[in-house]
């Protein structure tokens, strides 16, 4: 992979134009939230049970459980794709729609979503057009970004020429255009195969050191989880609720790169999370995913 | 020569070879087929192979390039019908152009409120089973009692009416389905950028529908043609197409070759009419690398 050469943090700074988050206020901070979905008349599916959980400025937090048991659903309320039924979530001190309509965040799907008619560069600066940034900062924002995620050679092709692990370093690329303090990940390497997600990871672990963003990362990989976090919440279905959280303290980020899945500290954390997920005893025992 | 351009050509080769097929299929029924024509009971369902019922491919050919009568100053069949088709030509554009806006203008208002979707949309397939011959006297009636100022309603405008009264349908359709196209993760992101609707319509929405909307836009074109030869006749409009149908018709009996003339002259409107929606798809064509694209 033509890795390009870490791009001088200074270049990525947040622009002039855009307010720092009131300082001191959590980035993300989740007070007894539910959501719960009417199916029928009647009926209705609690996604989430008085879910309470906080992200520190800069800090990695990965959201990991068996299908169904609201991780995404979570990570839409702090997008305020979703509103709860009850609870209260702020994005930086603020209630979350008010941070959506700052874009306080940059936001990446499972799918890339790229509009398959402009071009990678075109799908860079949609945001910045969006919200009215000059066409000749957009310019240098998108080339910059580009250059971080390593696509170089790649800026005028179209989503339909490009690898999928292209196209998720471009939706990766796209969370960061407004230099957000919060990047909301919702299992966007989970469409990739083994060697571009590590290889996708090692370049987030990178990322995030550079732009110093916090960030909340929803996967059902165990080791994904650990290699990527600061914290690891573990969630449990139906209802969806918070069984654990584990601090994983696997050195900064500008220290972890390819040992560190070799390390003796991941696999330990990656059984600590094992057993949080299925109950001790069956640690290992069962051919669980081990992406 | 670029594997593009052997695509192309092979494209044209297989479409003159059809035309080719069709030319030969009808000369040799004609020298082999019953004269009395095929016969099931006593229904007809193959034509009778006289030169009158089916005459030769080169006696239309020739015929056309011969005076429309036998008076001293008639024209060139080719002559009169290429101005008819002219004329036919410009009725349908300024139909199609006219069912082009309104059926767009109908499909935002469709997408924009969900309650107008449920509204309008019955009515617009509705609109499709009045027949033709029953609107265009009522358009031509209402048209004469317009009038203000300098502005006089003229027939072909009544034409015009009724064509876009055909060729709005299929946009509004369309560009409906277009609209509503993009992905809900793509209809989140534009949420998450806190754009609003004319943001998401622009950006989004309308790039999306353009794979619609190009087949709509073909079927409106052809649909508009249609409708402008069909209300020429009906209104009984001069200089056109749908006339010269008619007229030339009535001189099947001893002159056969020459209704065929207009005939052709209404596929070369077809034509040109389908090409014209071609061009456009061509400049349109990086908002279709959605149809391609994984």
């Amino acid at each position: 992979m033509s890795r390009t050469q870490p791009t001088d943090p200074a270049a990525i700074a947040v622009p002039a134009a855009r307010p720092a988050p009131s300082a001191g206020a959590l980035a993300v901070e989740a007070t007894a939230v539910s959501r719960i979905f009417p199916v029928r008349k009647g009926a209705s599916v609690t996604a989430l049970d008085n879910v309470s959980l906080s992200v520190a400025p800069g800090e990695f937090v990965s959201l990991i459980g068996p299908s169904g048991c609201g991780k995404s659903t979570l990570l839409r309320l702090i997008a305020d794709l979703d509103a709860p039924t009850s609870g209260n979530i702020t994005v930086f001190g603020k209630p979350a729609r008010q941070a959506r309509i700052d874009q306080d965040y940059g936001i990446a799907f499972q799918q890339a979503g790229l509009l398959p008619w402009r071009t990678v560069a075109g799908n860079i600066e949609l945001p910045l057009e969006l919200h009215g940034t000059g066409k000749a900062a957009r310019r240098a924002r998108a080339a910059e970004l580009i250059a971080l995620v390593g696509l170089s050679d790649f800026a005028d092709n179209y989503p339909d020429q490009l690898s999928g692990g292209m196209q998720q370093r471009v939706a990766i690329a796209r969370s960061l255009a407004e230099s957000p303090s919060l990047l909301l990940m919702d299992e966007p390497f989970g469409a990739l195969d083994e060697m571009t997600r590590e290889r996708m990871q090692n370049e987030l672990v990178r990322i995030c050191g550079e732009t110093s963003a916090a960030v909340v990362f929803v996967t059902h990989s165990i080791p994904e989880a650990v290699f990527l976090s600061d914290r690891v919440v573990v969630l449990e279905p139906r209802p969806g609720r918070i069984r654990d959280v584990l601090t994983v303290s696997l050195g900064d980020p500008a220290g972890r790169g390819e040992n560190l899945r070799e390390d003796e500290g991941f696999f330990h954390a990656v059984s600590q999370v094992r057993e949080l997920l299925h109950g001790p005893g069956v640690a290992g025992a069962r051919g669980v995913e081990t992406r | 020569m670029t594997r593009r351009g052997r695509a192309i050509l092979r494209r044209i080769l297989v479409g003159a070879l059809g035309v080719t097929l069709l030319a030969a299929l009808w000369e040799l029924y004609k020298l082999l087929g019953p004269t009395q024509g095929v016969m099931i009971g006593t229904t007809t369902v193959l034509p009778r192979t006289s030169d009158l019922a089916m005459p030769h491919l080169w006696v239309m050919a020739g015929r056309v390039l011969e005076p429309v009568t036998g008076a001293a100053n008639a024209v060139p069949i080719w002559q009169a019908v290429l101005l008819g088709a002219l004329f036919t030509l410009g009725i349908a554009a300024v139909g199609w152009l006219v069912g082009v806006a309104v059926g767009l203008a109908l499909a935002l208002l469709m997408q924009r409120f969900r309650l107008a979707e449920s509204a309008i949309l019955p009515w617009i397939i509705l609109s499709q089973t009045v027949p033709l011959i029953a609107l265009a006297p009522l358009v031509r009636r209402w048209g004469s009692q317009i009038q203000f100022g300098d502005f006089t309603w003229a027939s072909w405008m009544s034409v015009a009416l009724i064509a876009s009264y055909l060729a709005f349908f299929p946009v509004s359709v369309g560009a409906l389905r277009g609209l509503g196209s993009p992905d809900a993760n793509h209809v989140d992101l534009m949420h998450v950028y806190a754009a609003g609707w004319w943001k998401t319509l622009w950006r989004l929405r309308l790039p999306a529908s353009v794979a619609y909307l190009l087949p709509a836009l073909r079927l409106a074109a052809a649909s508009a043609v249609i409708g402008t030869v069909v209300a020429e006749v009906s209104i009984g409009l001069r200089g056109g197409i749908g006339r010269l149908i008619v007229e030339y018709a009535g001189a099947a009996g001893g002159d056969p070759g020459k209704p065929w003339a207009p005939i052709f002259g209404s596929i070369i409107v077809g034509l040109v009419a389908a090409g014209f929606v071609g061009l456009i798809g061509l400049f349109l064509r990086r908002f279709r690398r959605g149809e391609v694209a994984a």
